[in-house]
């Protein structure tokens, strides 16, 4: 397994200030390399989505240095921060946040067609073999409101994969899931790592779920303790 | 992104709120074809009657307009120059109204290549014999062929042709209202006096509508031939000549021209019916301002469904922002779905537009003061099809505008973790 650096971060802080200042994080730094299954854990309330929504550069008012792939996020324009979320980095969040006016196949492709490096009829039959690998490719017609729960965060995940990120960041994916689901979720991501190489980052509540992967980042009152 | 996925995304984002989208679009359509008909009706209703005088008065008339001279004899003489004059009103004496050389003029006048055409016109005061009262009248002595050229006079004749008048000697063509007055009718014998106490029998071959019944009470048509003996002058004789121009806007200076060319009173037609110009373009400026006023209204229509979906679609915003879409992808996107309401509005309501016309164009409108206008008048012109879509097109795209900025700045953190 290389050992090349995926993510980044160096002495993050993060303060809301409503109506008295917050600090939510305090003095962050770490790294993840690629190829790694990292879970993250930690009280309610401790700043785990606060932390995700940083790495996954949607949020850009805090203070130190995120680093992916070998860039500086600092200084980067509103549209190529979208261009990197576009091109590196997969999002799977607990609500299932599929777009209900198109159908499961749409869903998958639209990063793809924003990216625009395949043809139409090539990320149609990236996002069906990525449904498929999933095991849900009977659904690829439906419209993303006709499908389940479970069904629905799978789709996620083939959105997330479809333009083959660097790194798949999620916000506890099986939060709102069974325990058969969160199995199949659960094996999903492990592939991913195991035989796609890919770098996976996943914030959960579950602890049974953080201890199966491979490196477990415990989080209490804005900082990293574990 | 290409623009083809961006109206797709649109298109999705459209379909699912097609009640909305349909009225949306609707209020443009019928804005444009209101816009649309209303102007075309105005323009036609302004082309008739600016038609029922411009078309009939001459761009540039020429003639000898009596008046004292310029000098009275005693300022001749330096002499007196410090004098008080005494005598100081010498009137003239002889003036003709006769243009000299009319030949000439005519022939140079041909030859112009500003000019559309030339009609010389005569006019005799009569008295119209009716009984033992006599009505006061004017008889004109007309060419017909270049009348009807020039002034489209044939399209005024009712009951009649006009060329009877060149063809029958001491014809004449009645004004309705002095034709009413007299019991005339076609192939009738009339009496006339001339200012001279000449009487005159002429046979009535028609009548003259001219849509403005004053005028009609009193103005009558005969050949030149027949007015020059009216007047008891010889065939000569000719006191006005009536030009049209292919430009109506060089009458001024062309009257100028010829004034100091012929030796002769020019008069242009801007100078002798200043008012219509401001009539007709008051009542222009007025249905613009109503199609306009009709276009932002439905402009706001649009404003208010697409607030209305980006509230609903903060999700779907998120989402995309959050899979890598840039605010100015989203912003594009919003852009897009308000233009194809504004276009699709745009066409739809021109097509409309042009069905009320043609509806207007059949309703009939029977004025007795126009014989051959039969149904309202309606101008198909295709500049108010153009401009009502590309103002429709223009709104929409403002409408969209501040709409689609709010969603290009929507935070997808806020959304998410609001969730
Ligand atoms: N917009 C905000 N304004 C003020 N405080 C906020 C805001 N967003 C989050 N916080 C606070 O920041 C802290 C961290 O929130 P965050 O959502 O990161 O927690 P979390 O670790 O994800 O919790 P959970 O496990 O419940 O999802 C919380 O105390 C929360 O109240
Ligand atoms: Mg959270």
């Amino acid at each position: 397994m290389n050992k090349e650096i995926a993510l980044e971060v160096k002495s993050i802080n993060k303060s809301f200030y409503d109506p008295v200042k917050i600090d939510v994080l305090k003095d962050l730094s770490f790294t993840i390399n690629r190829g790694e299954f990292v879970s993250v854990t930690g009280k309610s309330g401790c700043g785990k989505s606060t932390l995700l929504y940083i790495l996954s550069t949607m949020d850009t008012e805090y203070n130190g240095e995120l680093w992916i792939d070998n860039e500086l996020m600092a200084g980067k324009t509103e549209s190529q921060l979208a261009l990197v979320r576009n091109e590196k980095i997969g999002f799977v969040f607990q609500f299932h946040y599929l777009l209900n006016e198109f159908s499961v196949l749409k869903n998958v492709m639209l990063p793809g067609i924003k990216a625009n490096k395949l043809t139409e009829q090539e990320l149609e039959h990236n996002a069906y073999e990525l449904l498929k690998k999933l095991g849900i490719e009977r659904l690829a017609k439906k419209m993303a409101h006709q499908v389940s729960g479970g069904e629905k965060q799978r789709v996620a995940i083939a959105r997330a994969m479809i333009n083959d990120p660097l790194i798949l960041m999620c916000d506890e994916p099986t939060g709102n899931l069974d325990s058969k689901n969160t199995d199949i979720v659960f094996n999903i991501f492990n592939d991913l790592v195991n035989t796609n190489n890919k770098t996976l980052l996943v914030v959960t509540h579950d602890q049974n779920f953080a201890d199966k992967t491979q490196r477990n980042i415990v989080m209490e009152d804005g900082r990293i303790i574990s | 992104m290409k623009i083809k996925h961006i109206f797709e995304i649109a298109k999705a984002l459209l379909l699912a709120r097609s009640k909305q989208t349909l009225v949306a679009a609707i209020g443009v359509a019928f804005s444009v074809a209101f816009f649309v008909s209303l102007l075309g009706f105005m323009e036609g209703l302004n082309t008739l009657l600016d038609g029922l005088v411009l078309n009939r008065t001459p761009h540039i008339r020429l003639y000898n307009d009596i008046r004292p001279s310029d000098y009275q004899p005693v300022e001749l003489d330096s002499t007196y120059k410090n004098f008080h004059h005494l005598i100081h009103s010498i009137k003239p004496a002889n003036a003709r109204k006769e243009i000299y050389n009319v030949e000439t003029i005519f022939k140079r006048l041909e030859k112009d290549s500003r000019v559309f055409g030339v009609a010389p016109k005569l006019s005799a005061q009569v008295f119209y014999n009716l009984g033992n009262i006599q009505l006061n009248g004017v008889v004109n002595g007309i060419e017909v062929k270049q009348e009807s050229k020039l002034f489209q006079f044939e399209d005024y004749i009712v009951g009649g042709n006009a060329l009877d008048l060149d063809y029958r000697s001491n014809s004449i063509i009645l004004g309705q209202g002095v034709a009413d007055k007299m019991l005339a009718k076609k192939g009738d014998m009339i009496q006339v006096t001339t200012a001279k106490g000449e009487q005159f029998s002429l046979k009535v071959v028609g009548f003259f509508q001219s849509g403005m019944a004053e005028l009609d009470k009193i103005q009558s048509y005969v050949s030149l031939t027949t007015c020059q003996k009216l007047l008891g002058e010889s065939s000569t004789y000719m006191s006005d000549i009536q030009i049209k121009l292919y430009d109506i806007d060089k009458a001024p200076e062309l009257a100028k021209e010829y004034a100091t060319l012929f030796k002769i009173d020019a008069e242009d037609i801007q100078t002798a019916n200043a008012q219509f110009e401001t009539g007709s373009s008051a009542r222009t400026i007025i249905s613009f301002a109503v199609g306009i006023v009709l276009l932002i209204v439905a402009g706001f229509g649009i404003y208010n469904i697409l607030n209305m979906m980006i509230y609903e679609k903060m999700d779907t915003i998120a989402i995309l922002k959050a899979t890598g879409f840039s605010g100015s992808d989203v912003k594009k996107i919003f852009i897009a779905i308000s233009l194809s309401i504004g276009l699709s509005g745009a066409i739809i309501g021109a097509l409309l537009g042009l069905v009320f016309s043609i509806i207007i164009d059949h309703i009939p409108f029977d004025s007795a003061a126009l014989p051959s206008i039969e149904t309202y008048p309606v101008d198909y012109g295709i500049q108010y099809y153009t401009i009502a879509v590309i103002f429709a097109i223009v709104t929409t795209y403002f409408a969209g505008w501040f709409p689609s900025r709010k969603a290009s700045v929507v935070d997808p953190v806020e959304i998410i973790r609001g969730k």
